[in-house]
């Protein structure tokens, strides 16, 4: 690897460092001031959790030896053998891993306790991040299948997701769901979340290149383009419905953001704005569905993140174009590309589903998900943490 | 010496609500709906009878002193106070600890303060 692509890498491990506090500020934002630092607090938690468990297996079995096209060896476990330009790729892959989880804390915004969400992430990357790295990234069966997930739409979005609504169903409801509107305490702080993410999915999508060339120029292209046009959709949306509030505009963003992740370096810019419009119309009626079906998947990981990547996922099968990376897919004459994103996301999606469900089952009995009412009443930032975000 | 605009004698209560933040919503809904707009919303911090609230905080107990609340601040006439209190208890009120207080003040004037004119 050239000097050029190591500091390419180097620098998009510390952009994709950045997300994680960014989520963390995208969702403090829209919770109650008194679980505020309970939810950066979280982001935090995520990286040093991942930091920790990467090092000891997470790497290993994500990208080690591949063991049935399922799960990787334990022969990088501890990093023995991993050196230079592996190691950079390590640590790249580790802060993926990090905004995963991370991304999950949106089902349990305002009534999870520290500790059970720190057993349960350990176990979600264990039975459920891993596995998806090593199917489609690892050479596991996915990749074997010939699906293709450029940035993260199955093995970032889908999952955590996915995972989002099981862990929202098992933990319950906020306290209160029902009987009033729960409002966002600081749009601010939610767009400097927003503005941190944007900025981390540079390195994000342009690093998943793994150099600094035109796939990943393409990726930086294409990845701003769908940001933009999704947020564009829900901002008309606002406009109809009323006014375009900028938390709407900023959330269409993100699920611009998402739903470009697993073709930023398959498809061209016609391909973003198609990729970034139907995300914006599809993760909108999602939130929408969610919002009716009155299910307190609290800050919408399921319907951006989770939504978007499917569509995003399913789009690479549909729009890539060889003249970006090599691959072709149903709109350049190869419908068998379609016939593999459309099995890589039918599986991710229900074992992520699935397996997240009886995770979180499994930590409720242990142990319990959710803090006392007492608790909840009095907020998580004072409860987890004996802190306040404002005095 | 100028004297300033009176109107005839009204006799005015200011009715304060102590409240749950995220009941406040629903509590400015219920006045409205009955005719009354006008209110002064505060962000303010309180305790009830209870004192405090004692948590197990790492395996030490811990009182939580003050709680976030928010005060509503109605002003209307005397014959307005029960239909003003009544929507406020109908709407704010979960039937847990910590759902607030409501408290009835005589109000000796109130001047607007474009005009100058006076209600006594």
């Amino acid at each position: 690897m050239s000097d050029g692509n190591v500091a390419w890498i180097l620098a998009s491990t510390a952009l994709v460092m950045l997300m994680v506090p960014g989520v963390g500020f995208f969702y403090a934002g829209m919770v109650r001031r008194k679980n505020a630092v309970n939810m950066i607090a979280l982001s935090f938690i995520s990286l040093i959790i991942t930091v920790l468990l990467w090092i000891f297996y997470g790497y290993s079995v994500s990208f080690g030896n591949d063991i049935s096209g399922i799960i990787g060896g334990l022969n990088y476990a501890l990093l023995s053998g991993v050196k230079g330009e592996d190691l950079l790729f390590m640590m790249y892959q580790m802060m993926f891993a990090a905004v995963t989880i991370a991304i999950l804390t949106s089902a349990i915004a305002e009534r999870a306790k520290v500790s059970s969400f720190i057993l349960l992430s350990a176990l979600w990357l264990t039975f459920v991040y891993a596995p998806f790295a090593h199917w489609l990234w690892g050479g596991g069966w996915l990749a074997k299948l010939g699906a293709l997930d450029f940035a993260g739409g199955m093995v970032v979005h889908i999952s955590s997701g996915f995972a989002a609504l099981a862990v929202a169903m098992t933990i319950g409801k906020r306290a209160g769901f029902e009987e009033y509107s729960i409002e966002p305490h600081s749009i601010p702080l939610t767009l400097i979340g927003a503005a941190l993410l944007w900025f981390g999915w540079f390195g994000f999508n342009g690093g998943s290149a793994l150099a600094a060339n035109d796939v990943a120029i393409n990726a930086v292209v294409v990845t701003n383009t769908s940001a933009a046009v999704a947020g564009f959709v829900w901002m008309v949306i606002g406009w109809i419905k009323g006014k375009p509030g900028s938390l709407g505009i900023v959330s269409g963003a993100i699920a611009g953001l998402a739903a470009i992740t697993p073709a930023a370096g398959f498809v061209d810019v016609k391909g973003a704005i198609v990729i970034g419009l139907v995300a914006g119309i599809v993760c909108y009626l999602a939130m929408d569905f969610r919002i009716k079906k009155k299910i307190d998947e609290s800050l919408d990981a399921w319907a951006i993140h989770g939504i978007g990547g499917l569509w995003g996922s399913v789009a690479v099968g549909i729009l890539a174009n060889p003249e970006v990376n090599g691959y072709a897919g149903l709109l350049f004459g190869n419908p068998q590309l379609l016939v593999s994103q459309l099995i890589a996301v039918a599986s991710t999606t229900a074992y992520a589903f699935l397996v997240t469900l009886i995770l979180a089952k499994a930590v409720d009995a242990a142990v319990g998900l959710r803090v006392s009412s007492q608790e909840e009443y009095v907020g998580l930032d004072l409860s987890q943490h004996e802190e306040v975000a404002y005095t | 010496m100028r004297r300033l605009p009176t109107r005839e004698v009204v006799e005015m209560k200011m009715v304060v609500a102590v409240i749950r933040p995220e009941k406040l919503e629903c509590v400015k809904k219920a006045l409205e709906e009955r005719g009354f707009v006008g209110m002064t919303v505060t962000e303010v911090k309180g305790r009830g009878e209870q004192k405090g609230i004692r948590l197990q905080f790492r395996g030490r107990e811990v009182e939580v002193d003050l709680l976030q609340k928010t005060k509503v601040e109605v002003v209307v006439s005397d014959d307005a106070v029960d239909e003003v209190v009544e929507a406020i208890v109908s709407s704010a009120r979960t039937g847990k600890f910590g759902d607030g207080r409501i408290f009835v003040i005589p109000v000796e004037k109130s001047v607007k303060i474009r005009t100058g004119e006076e209600e006594v």
